[in-house]
């Protein structure tokens, strides 16, 4: 059971209802586990602030799909009268709607609660279609609705195993690879029973690969990883930093997604290639900090760094620049312990309560008067050591940009030394460290285990790690291409086979 | 919460110190001992908490006397003229039982949930607010009210688990069109004519709940604590929908105010305490109506990223990195946000003392405690935390007080206040925390 993230909530009201449709409302806040939302959605619930803002959103959301713009797309049929009830045509509206929203077949009970409440809100107001919207409303608020419920059936060819039902696979499908409600010909297929098989599945997964909405599912899911709703948090001082502001910061997030999509949908290129393009795209309040020109006044224009540039790679973008920074201060600890967990899937323990950051602060001491230098001075103190040992040298890489990502050479008159290491293979500069990354094997091997994950809402389980070493395989041999991977995913025994049942969330069993 | 008698009243009002009665009396209003409404419900009594981050210095915060009149050390002096209102509770820590210290984590949840988690998201029980919230916030429109003054929603320490997170207002605008947009109703409005939508949406929620029972069937035991959750939610609307449909008793000191101005956001000390300012009127409103009675402030989250215009380093950087000064004895910068965020609590409890209700102030009805995750934050210490508890619980405690805990567990005061919020409870937290002592030295 997972919960819809607010994306996904908004999607699929835009794909059923139209994409003028406002969704009025505070979501509440997705929860991140294991560093992906889709993991912390499989533990999401509802609490009494969120149920109320749930409701006011079904009620206006059914209120716009039914109005006299849209409803000749969303009612079937004509009522006998517009101002009475019409049970008959209501059971149709809501047959016709109900699937879409609960992602399977309705029963019987809950088509029959609808119309029941269609027909009193019809009596009571003198609307037809007033009473319409109340029922839409009932459906928008369910369970059903707000949570994706992935039902598992016996495998009749191995009885071990519980099988995602063909409509949880449609679910699953559809919001992995599109971040929304299956479609029409989807949900066709799902209820045929045809996702269960082989040739079934692989027909629908490459008709949603070549679909223009893989784009925004593959946005969804960098967004995820990348923890980029947590930019709408950074706050930064306007005095060190006059450039900053929120146009900056929501066109930052845009030009990464805008490289990734570019260079692994459209171009169909290597993943690792990220780590040091030099490809990109700009606005002009982007330029401002990339100390670019740019024509175009509104709007976005490709461009490409010269060759020797420090902008090689994602890594060097305004975005993960200015999220892994302090406000008024670039961090080599906090970049490295990024590019460790998020890139290369490692764990990085946790500071110690009685950590000494003293030195750190000293940015007037004529002895430490960069980064660097007060980053090895802290270092020098064993507690300390055995984590920033870790992260340091990878942050200290791309410590000439600021906390917002702009390009410098000196801090405090000293200029910025770039090399470092990961695990002790060493890099010479930032470029230095994108190649580096770029041929590093944990960096693929991390980024399937990350689509895997999100996939899946949860992490792989011991006996999977045979499943994740093949889908590495498979992975290189394909030069790295999303699209072979993504396939390779949703085909797999794992991709289709249901989650199992956790026990109650307890004390102990928080995190896992 | 019965058995509130004119002497339990006046014993609670006069065993305090320098108590000023004399408010005026809305007689129309209270029943003949001024302790309650003429509808013979009593005045609502009011639970909060107000958090603020990174705690303080031990030797510049905690009082040198114990008891009534007890001697402030400079952190509190912001607190100096409302001594008699605020209980000082020095010196109660958090045990971590073999656990890890977890930065910022571990002090505040062992606070509210009598446990020190294992690991640092863990939320190893519901926290002390919603344990209460159950108990009194189903008879108010809203469970209870979550605000931040520093502008992320996801900044609350109100849990019923890992995630189940009640998240925080963080504009004051959208806390005003919470509580008197559409759905509040005017105790005072004189002629109720209920809305009929309301029926409709009864009839909506009653469906879904219809929906709950066939799903519960299919699904494992952690999906169904979910579905559990969600259950709590749909009733808590199901209760504001049937509010809607009576009118409400009338409450003299309900007077909502045009919206408010909207708060800058953001981090910045004055910004923070600007916001913080406009939720704190709207909140007392919001009781003054009683739409809730139980509230959340955070004023800066755990790790405070409280910051000065212009500063490379905020509160929570400069605890780390700021030298001790050796003169001083203490960090300077650092203690500065220390000072600025007691300044914040003295305002809010002002804001509470100085609004009329029964025969004292909204303050006298209400008990809200201030606490922090840490005392001395440099080290993330979890030993002799600060904590206070401001009001008099409707007459159930003194105040103006201060007790030294003197190493005993932090358990004890969530106990006490599980106590006075009516709740039957003798016996609170886990592992060396766990407690049957209450901090008796404050009853009334």
């Amino acid at each position: 059971m997972r919960r819809l993230t607010a994306a996904q909530y908004k999607q699929t009201v835009f794909d059923l209802f139209g994409s003028d449709i406002q969704v009025a409302g505070r979501f509440a806040p997705d929860t991140r586990r294991d560093g992906l939302v889709a993991v912390g959605s499989s533990w999401g619930t509802t609490t009494p602030s969120s149920f109320e803002q749930l409701e006011t959103m079904a009620l206006t959301i059914a209120e716009q799909a039914l109005d006299e713009t849209h409803r000749a797309e969303q009612v079937p049929c004509a009522p006998d009268s517009p101002t009475t009830s019409d049970d008959v045509c209501t059971e149709e509206f809501v047959r016709a709607i109900g699937p879409r929203l609960f992602r399977r077949s309705l029963t019987e009970q809950e088509i029959q609660a609808r119309v029941a409440i269609a027909a009193k809100a019809a009596r009571k107001t003198g609307e037809f279609h007033t009473g319409l919207r109340f029922a839409l409303a009932s459906l928008l608020l369910a369970p059903e609705f707000l949570f994706r419920i992935e039902r598992g059936e016996p495998d009749p060819l191995d009885a071990t195993r519980l099988r995602l039902t063909s409509e949880s696979v449609a679910s699953r499908l559809s919001y992995f690879l599109w971040n929304t409600t299956p479609d029409d010909e989807l949900l066709a297929a799902a209820r045929s029973g045809q996702l269960v098989s082989d040739e079934g599945l692989v027909a629908q997964v490459e008709r949603l690969l070549a679909s223009p909405r893989l784009e925004q599912g593959m946005r969804a899911f960098f967004t995820d990883v990348y923890s980029f709703d947590q930019l709408e948090d950074v706050s930064k001082d306007t005095l060190l930093y006059p450039a900053f502001s929120r146009t900056l910061v929501e066109h930052s997030q845009e030009q990464t997604l805008r490289v990734i999509t570019d260079h692994l949908i459209t171009e169909r290129g290597d993943y690792r290639d990220l780590f040091t393009t030099r490809k990109s795209f700009m606005t002009r309040t982007l330029g401002l900090v990339y100390r670019v020109p740019v024509a175009t006044r509104d709007g976005w224009e490709p461009m490409e760094f010269p060759a020797g540039s420090p902008r090689s790679g994602l890594l060097t973008h305004v975005s993960f620049m200015t999220l892994h920074s302090h406000p008024g201060r670039s961090s080599p600890t906090l970049r490295g312990q990024f590019v460790r967990e998020a890139i290369l899937c490692q764990a990085v323990p946790e500071a110690p309560a009685d950590v000494n950051f003293t030195v750190v602060q000293e940015t007037d001491n004529p002895q430490f008067r960069t980064a660097r230098a007060r980053l090895e001075a802290h270092r020098t103190d064993p507690t300390c050591a055995n984590c920033h040992e870790i992260v340091d040298p990878i942050g200290l890489g791309l410590d000439t940009f600021d906390a917002i990502g702009a390009y410098r050479r000196t801090e405090n008159g000293v200029e910025i030394d770039t090399s470092g290491h990961i695990s002790g293979d060493a890099f010479d500069d930032t470029r230095d460290l994108g190649s580096l990354l770029h041929d590093h094997p944990a960096v693929a091997a991390c980024f399937v285990e990350n689509l895997y994950r999100y996939a899946v809402g949860r992490d792989p389980a011991l006996s999977e790690r045979r499943l994740l070493r093949y889908l590495e395989e498979r992975f290189e041999e394909s030069g790295y291409r999303l699209h072979a991977l993504l396939k390779s995913i949703t085909t797999s025994q794992g991709f289709r086979t249901a989650s199992g049942a956790r026990s109650v969330e307890t004390a102990k069993g928080g995190e896992t | 919460m019965s058995g509130l008698d004119r002497r339990t009243f006046l014993r609670g009002a006069l065993g305090g110190v320098g108590v000023t009665v004399g408010l005026p009396l809305f007689d129309c209003f209270l029943n003949g001992n001024g302790t309650a409404l003429a509808s013979g419900a009593p005045l609502p009594l009011r639970f909060g908490t107000w958090f603020w981050g990174c705690g303080m210095n031990p030797g510049r915060w905690n009082p040198k006397t114990q008891g009534a009149g007890y001697e402030l050390g400079p952190e509190l002096q912001p607190i100096a003229d409302l001594r008699e209102h605020v209980t000082v509770l020095s010196g109660f820590n958090v045990h971590l039982d073999g656990r890890p210290n977890h930065p910022h984590k571990s002090g505040v949840i062992g606070t509210l949930t009598g446990e020190a988690p294992a690991k640092s998201k863990d939320v190893p029980a519901p926290t002390l607010d919603v344990l209460i919230s159950d108990e009194v916030g189903s008879s108010t429109r809203f469970r209870s009210l979550e605000l931040t003054a520093t502008g992320s929603a996801k900044d609350s320490y109100s849990l019923r688990g890992q995630s189940v997170v009640n998240s925080s207002e963080t504009s004051p605008i959208e806390l005003y069109r919470r509580v008197f947009g559409q759905g509040f109703q005017d105790p005072n409005a004189g002629e109720f004519v209920p809305d009929p939508e309301v029926m409709l949406r009864q009839s909506v929620v009653s469906a879904v709940k219809d929906d709950r029972t066939r799903l519960e069937a299919q699904l494992g035991a952690h999906d169904r604590q979910r579905l559990d959750d969600y259950l709590t939610a749909l009733r808590q609307l199901e209760r504001q929908l049937e509010l809607q449909l009576s009118a409400p008793p009338p409450l003299e000191a309900c007077r909502p105010a045009s919206p408010p101005a909207e708060g800058r956001g953001g981090s910045e000390v004055g910004h923070a305490e600007q916001t913080h300012q406009l939720m704190a009127k709207l909140l007392v409103m919001a009781l003054a109506c009683d739409q809730t009675r139980v509230f959340n402030v955070v004023f800066s989250y755990g790790a405070s990223n409280l910051h000065l215009p212009g500063s490379q380093t905020g509160h929570h950087q400069l605890t780390h990195e700021e030298q001790l000064d050796e003169a001083l004895g203490y960090q300077p910068r650092a203690s500065y946000f220390v000072d600025r965020s007691m300044e914040a609590w003295a305002a809010f409890v002002r804001e509470l003392s100085a609004f009329p209700e029964g025969d004292g102030s909204m303050l006298d009805n209400s008990v809200v405690m201030a606490h922090s995750e840490t005392s001395f934050a440099k080290i993330h210490d979890v030993l002799g935390l600060p904590i206070m508890l401001a009001g008099r619980a409707g007459g159930r405690i003194q105040s103006g007080l201060h007790v030294a805990g003197a190493g005993d567990p932090v358990t004890r005061i969530g106990l006490t206040l599980q106590q006075i919020m009516g709740l039957s409870v003798d016996r609170w937290g886990s592992g060396s925390m766990e407690t049957n002592r209450a901090v008796s030295e404050i009853f009334a």
